[in-house]
């Protein structure tokens, strides 16, 4: 079994919730249990939330990008945006770290996403963007 | 809007059935309205009823911590009941479950706060 899906949408807040019901509906055949749609949801709407935000500081001129691939039992979740990057990934992935002390942030986006996937790979420029991939391998 | 929220205030007590997913899009306008309140009543205790909840990220997590340590000034607690298994796992990650008191039903709550 092979799918593709790639997406682009605004850095508007609202995207959030779109992005997370775009990836429930494009697993939905998949017989999957609710515990597993919750965590693909919850990866998506961790990562959106870190590209609008911290990506593009929630100018909603900016695009964010969603990619999803599904081959066999294995699902990619590619999130990228062209913002302003990360300076320390190391740092960003610490439990409990925020870049936005101010705004009543966890801290916990990337760990989450983490955990909830097999692997999770950032990559990351100055200026230039952040991309994450993160890969799953689903009971089916 | 993706989430309902139901509000009640009982002696000091700052019930909040929450209905729908809270996420960033959701988040803001309910910190707003819970901060308001809080101060407004002097509140010491907050009550988060998850029954009805879908879903909550790190957005949501991010909320809670922040009440609780509005809330820990006054000595007050923040307390979650009703959750479904993907809410009580998120709070448990996230190490809310340290933080804050969990409870079975808004029933058990009272019982704990001695409200009849």
């Amino acid at each position: 079994m092979k799918n593709i899906v790639k997406m682009e949408f605004s850095a508007n807040i609202a995207n959030v919730t779109f992005a997370r019901g775009a990836v429930a509906a494009f697993v939905l055949d998949l017989d999957l249990t609710l515990n597993t749609i919750n965590e693909i949801k919850t990866i998506v709407s961790e990562g959106v939330t870190n590209a609008i935000i911290h990506g593009y500081n929630k100018n909603e001129k900016d695009i964010v990008y969603l990619e999803l691939y599904l081959e066999n039992d294995s699902l990619t979740i590619v999130i990228k945006d062209d913002g302003v990057g990360i300076e320390n990934i190391e740092k960003a992935k610490e439990p409990l770290f925020t870049s936005k002390l101010s705004e009543e942030r966890a801290g916990l986006g990337f760990t989450i996403m983490d955990i909830f996937s097999d692997s999770m790979e950032i990559t990351s420029s100055l200026n230039e963007g952040t991309t994450v991939v993160c890969t799953k391998t689903l009971q089916i | 809007m993706t989430l309902k929220v139901e509000i009640f205030i009982k002696r000091y007590i700052l019930y909040i059935r929450l209905n729908g997913e809270l996420d960033q899009n959701s988040v803001e306008r309910l910190r707003i309205r819970v901060v308001e309140l809080i101060n407004k009543y002097t509140i010491k205790h907050l009550v988060l009823n998850c029954k009805q909840l879908q879903f909550m990220d790190s957005s949501g997590i991010g909320f809670i911590i922040g009440r609780f340590k509005n809330l820990q000034k006054v000595n007050g607690e923040v307390i979650l009941c009703s959750m479904n298994e993907s809410i009580r796992r998120i709070v448990r990650l996230s190490g809310l479950a340290k933080i804050c008191k969990i409870k079975n039903d808004e029933d058990e709550v009272n019982t704990y706060l001695g409200v009849v």
